[in-house]
């Protein structure tokens, strides 16, 4: 019988849905040539995917409301947590990766190690944004400003200097959490939401100086013929220097792996979670609750920042287009889809988002799209993310009290 | 003196588009304490969905009176629609969430909106029919404000004088105001607290679709993107009236459209959203609660 | 003798609310004080300004440490006041739900510790030791608040008993000098509320603890205490041994209202 309830039920969703995209997805106007386009198949779809999608969503709720309630869920979690942190379930896969991720561009073509080093860039950019509001819970959203602040440090140096990739890439690390503190002085008293919508300002607000400021920025044209990085002085053709740069962002990868790992099991780490979960009771444990937003907020913004330094040293190329809040969302909806304050969730949700779009071409429209939804429907159905953040156990020899 | 006087009306144009979709963002924060981000989504679909059924209309070849009234009509009725939709989706199974948790939500419902009449309409400009006639009497004044001008702000004060009559009066209006206050409270009191809200959304939205067909026959194009700048716009007008104040989002919008109004005026145009931004993160981080707001001690 | 706490005709306004009137209320080393009174009568408010959370409108507070110095708490922080030696517990439970027990009270060990940055990315020698330190620390707070099998559990997965014993430990972690207890029996059962009792004693006794806590349960309140405060409407009304409160006809009038 409740079948035939969800089916109905399902049914006038379906109904609502074609009644509610009616006139964007069915009518097309061209109101200088006078005329209408009536694309009815448009209705059958949406009220099909409707149909489909609300038996989903439903069942989805129904399976995790049993779940909730049965003890069998504490298993799969088991499972899952061994399979993170036992060395023996882990280590054969960990080492298959690895040898993928060496010998990648000799399997590939150049083109697809040059896709595979932007998804390795956003990595390293989600494990940023992750400090900010996967562990710290502070919404970012301007975070790609302090990817434009280091993309523009280095290609202005190195317009303007000649500087090289070698030492612009710690400066704009250090500008990233310059700017950091800067940007996050005055804003981190604010409560969560507004914090959100101070950050989208100023991500915004640089933009658009970047855009206006033709004497500093050159405007929208943007600048041209950045330097590519220079490995040891070798002379290398365009083919070798991408290679060379797939291999430097596996090593920054890595590098920030171990970073934001060593990160989030210390001391300040623990704050930030503290400080996510309840401010006041994390105050009244004796944190300094701005000075850890502002740790948290500089140290995302410093990933960001060499991250920016390489992009511009990578396309060879920046301008403001690149840095449209758009770009900001991306990054969130990788760490949202990987899971907050979860390394292995943040690498997982790059490389699906970055890589899913351009691989699979018929999602390339969809992307954004596809982007907004997953951040409505993880929110909804599973606001862990897909791989949910594991705490650390330790463990006790002494003989209990 | 012209000049001044054209900016001024301008701005006052600026000021009460704004007021219309800040009264949904302040109405709804008032009431579940959430930024709706895709409130300005919902003010662009109104502004497609009028521009699709004057199209339609024209082609047919109705009068221009007819047009107007139908476009109207069929944007508020379609605003509504999403308004509530969206918060069936997006917010109402995250009432209980983490406070991160619904404004992630909201973000992703904003970007998929945009995106999806990007994909189902396209993403140029599109010409929008001057739905609302030029006056003849308007005809002397015509290079200090325009007809359309004189509408949109006589239609935003009947707009503002009806809507507060509702809240002040009527009895939708007062489980709203004791929604807000209590929402524990109210419920305990036989309010359906989830039918308030979502006639919230439906009121917001359909003020929303009412100013998207204002502003697009007053400035005559229209695209997917005006729904995001113009929603920062109004949220910021929202935030420094004092968010969850309805005066105050009245107040904070023609400050900032006259603020608009004249910097791009006298000072320069390039900068115009910067101005806006400015205003939102300088009121933020000195006056939190807005000029017509109150402070919140937070509870322990 | 000093007392370890010293608060001098406190007030605290909320718009035109006086929610507390002129306060006095001190706390001597080594005592066990309890403050009762209605609901509504500002307790909470009350601790809420000792700690920090509130400002409060007039009136000082000073904290006075073994060694003779004395510090305002006037306009601090909160987190500057746990420095200085007070630590509470919240009426409400507020774990950090998403962290483990252990962890927990390791975030109580923020403000006795030092890691930097640098030192966790770098993880010296000193930030190891510090580290295993607080783990050990932590490990020996549960065990002596009788908590330490769920060492490992995620907070909000606790027993309820367990949250509010869990909310003592981590404030102990914080080395405190004064601990307030924000009702820490409400929701307890008889057995519980029993240990508790003993906890608290224990806590006084072995760790030359101060404790300030307010609560309504009053077989508690009268076994535990060495003086009582009663406040209605904002104000004190009455303090004294357990013994004397009992007997205040002001104070029966308070609980039982004008007709008795």
């Amino acid at each position: 019988m409740i079948i035939v309830d969800y089916l109905k039920k399902s049914f006038f969703v379906a109904i609502w849905f074609m009644f509610l995209t009616f006139p964007i997805m069915v009518i097309r106007v061209d109101s200088i040539e006078g005329i209408v386009e009536w694309r009815w198949q448009n209705m059958l779809l949406v009220g099909i995917g409707s149909f489909i999608l609300s038996l989903v969503g439903r069942y989805i709720r129904i399976k995790q409301e049993k779940a909730a309630r049965s003890v069998q869920k504490g298993r799969v979690q088991q499972l899952k947590s061994s399979l993170l942190i036992d060395p023996k379930m882990y280590l054969p896969g960990l080492a298959l990766i690895s040898l993928l991720v060496l010998v990648f561009p000799f399997l590939f073509s150049v083109y697809q190690t040059n896709i595979m080093t932007t998804a390795l860039m956003y990595i390293v950019l989600g494990l940023g944004l992750n400090i900010v509001v996967g562990l710290a819970g502070l919404l970012d959203l301007g975070y790609v400003a302090f990817y434009a602040v280091g993309a523009y440090c280095y290609a202005l140096l190195n317009h303007h200097f000649g500087l090289s990739f070698w030492l612009a890439l710690p400066l704009g690390a250090l500008l990233g959490a310059l700017f950091g503190i800067v940007l996050g002085f005055p804003v981190l008293r604010l409560r969560g939401d507004y914090l959100a919508i101070v950050t989208l300002g100023f991500g915004e607000i640089i933009r658009l100086v970047l855009e206006n400021w033709n004497e500093f920025s050159f405007g929208p044209s943007g600048i041209a013929n950045i330097d590519r990085p220079n490995f040891f002085g070798i002379d290398m053709s365009l083919n070798e220097s991408i290679i060379a740069l797939y291999y430097m962002m596996v090593c920054l990868v890595l590098f920030s792996i171990f970073m934001v790992n060593r990160l989030q099991s210390s001391r300040i780490g623990r704050a930030w979670i503290a400080l996510r979960e309840d401010e006041i009771a994390c105050q009244a444990m004796g944190i300094d609750k701005t000075k850890t937003k502002l740790t948290a907020f500089a140290l995302g913004a410093t990933w960001a920042g060499m991250v920016g330094v390489i992009f511009a040293a990578k396309t060879t190329f920046v301008n403001p287009a690149s840095f449209t809040f758009l770009e900001s969302a991306i990054i969130l909806s990788i760490v949202v889809l990987g899971g907050m304050g979860s390394i292995v969730g943040v690498v997982v949700g790059a490389l699906v988002l970055i890589l899913l779009p351009e691989y699979l071409r018929a999602f390339s429209d969809y992307r954004m799209l596809l982007f907004g939804a997953i951040m409505v429907i993880m929110m909804v159905f599973r606001p862990q993310g897909i791989i949910g953040n594991v705490r650390k156990s330790y463990l006790f020899q002494e003989k209990k009290g | 003196m012209e000049y001044f006087l054209e900016l001024f009306f301008s701005g006052l144009t600026r000021g009460s588009i704004y007021a219309l979709i800040a009264l949904g963002y302040t109405m709804v924060y008032g009431i579940i304490g959430l930024i709706n981000f895709a409130h300005g989504e919902i003010y662009m679909i109104g502004a497609f969905t009028a521009l699709i059924v004057a199209s339609v209309l024209t082609v047919l070849g109705f009068n221009q009176l007819a047009i107007l009234l139908c476009a109207g009509f069929a944007a508020v009725v379609y605003s509504s629609a999403y308004g509530y939709t969206v918060e069936k989706i997006a917010y109402k199974p995250l009432r209980n969430a983490p406070r991160l948790s619904p404004l992630i939500s909201a973000i992703g419902m904003s970007i998929f909106l945009q995106n999806y009449v990007l994909l189902a309409q396209t993403s140029d400009f599109m010409p929008f029919p001057a739905l609302i006639p030029e006056f003849e009497f308007m005809e002397p004044y015509a290079h200090i404000v325009g007809s359309s001008e004189l509408v949109i702000f006589l239609v935003t004060t009947l707009v503002m004088v009806l809507l507060t009559l509702l809240i002040k009066f009527s009895s939708i209006g007062k489980a709203m105001r004791a929604t807000a206050q209590d929402k524990k409270m109210a419920m305990l009191l036989g309010i359906d607290v989830n039918k308030i809200i979502s006639i919230t959304f439906v009121i917001g939205s359909a003020l929303a679709a009412i100013g998207g067909l204002l502003i697009a026959s007053h400035i005559g194009q229209i695209n997917f993107y005006i729904g995001f700048i113009a929603g920062i716009k109004a949220f910021t007008a929202a935030v420094l009236g004092g968010i969850g104040s309805i005066p105050g989002a009245v107040l904070g919008s023609f400050i900032l459209g006259w603020t608009e109004s004249f910097a791009t005026g006298y000072i320069s145009s390039d900068y115009e959203d910067v101005f806006a931004f400015s205003i939102l993160v300088l009121i933020l981080i000195f006056k939190p609660a807005g000029l017509l707001g109150r402070d919140k001690t937070k509870k322990v | 003798m000093k007392p370890i706490l010293e608060v001098n005709k406190i007030c605290m306004d909320f718009g035109g609310l006086r929610a507390l009137d002129q306060l006095d209320l001190e706390v001597k080393s080594g005592e066990i004080v309890a403050l009762i009174g209605p609901n509504g009568a500002g307790k909470t408010t009350f601790f809420n300004c000792v700690t920090g959370i509130y400002a409060p409108t007039s009136g000082n507070i000073f904290l006075h440490d073994m060694k003779g110095k004395s510090s305002s708490l006037n306009g601090l922080k909160p987190n500057k006041i746990t420095e200085k030696g007070l630590a509470r517990t919240f009426q409400n439970i507020r774990l950090f739900s998403e962290m483990t027990v252990l962890e927990n009270v390791m975030v109580g060990c923020h403000c006795r510790s030092t890691a930097s940055i640098l030192g966790a990315l770098f993880r010296n020698k000193k930030t190891v030791q510090e580290e295993e330190e607080i783990v050990r620390k932590s490990y020996g707070i549960l065990q002596k608040v009788g908590i330490s099998e769920y060492v490992n559990e995620m907070a909000k997965n606790l027993p309820y008993g367990a949250q509010r014993r869990l909310e003592i430990a981590r404030a102990l972690a914080t080395e405190p000098l004064l601990l307030l207890l924000d009702e820490p029996a409400a929701g307890m059962n008889p057995q519980e509320t029993k240990e508790l009792d003993e906890l608290i004693v224990r806590l006084r006794d072995n760790e030359g603890l101060s404790i300030l806590l307010i609560e309504h349960d009053m077989k508690l309140v009268m076994s535990l205490s060495d003086r009582i405060f009663v406040m209605d409407y904002g104000r004190k009304i009455a303090q004294g041994t357990p013994a004397e409160v009992r007997e205040n006809p002001v104070v029966i009038k308070a609980y039982l209202g004008d007709d008795s």
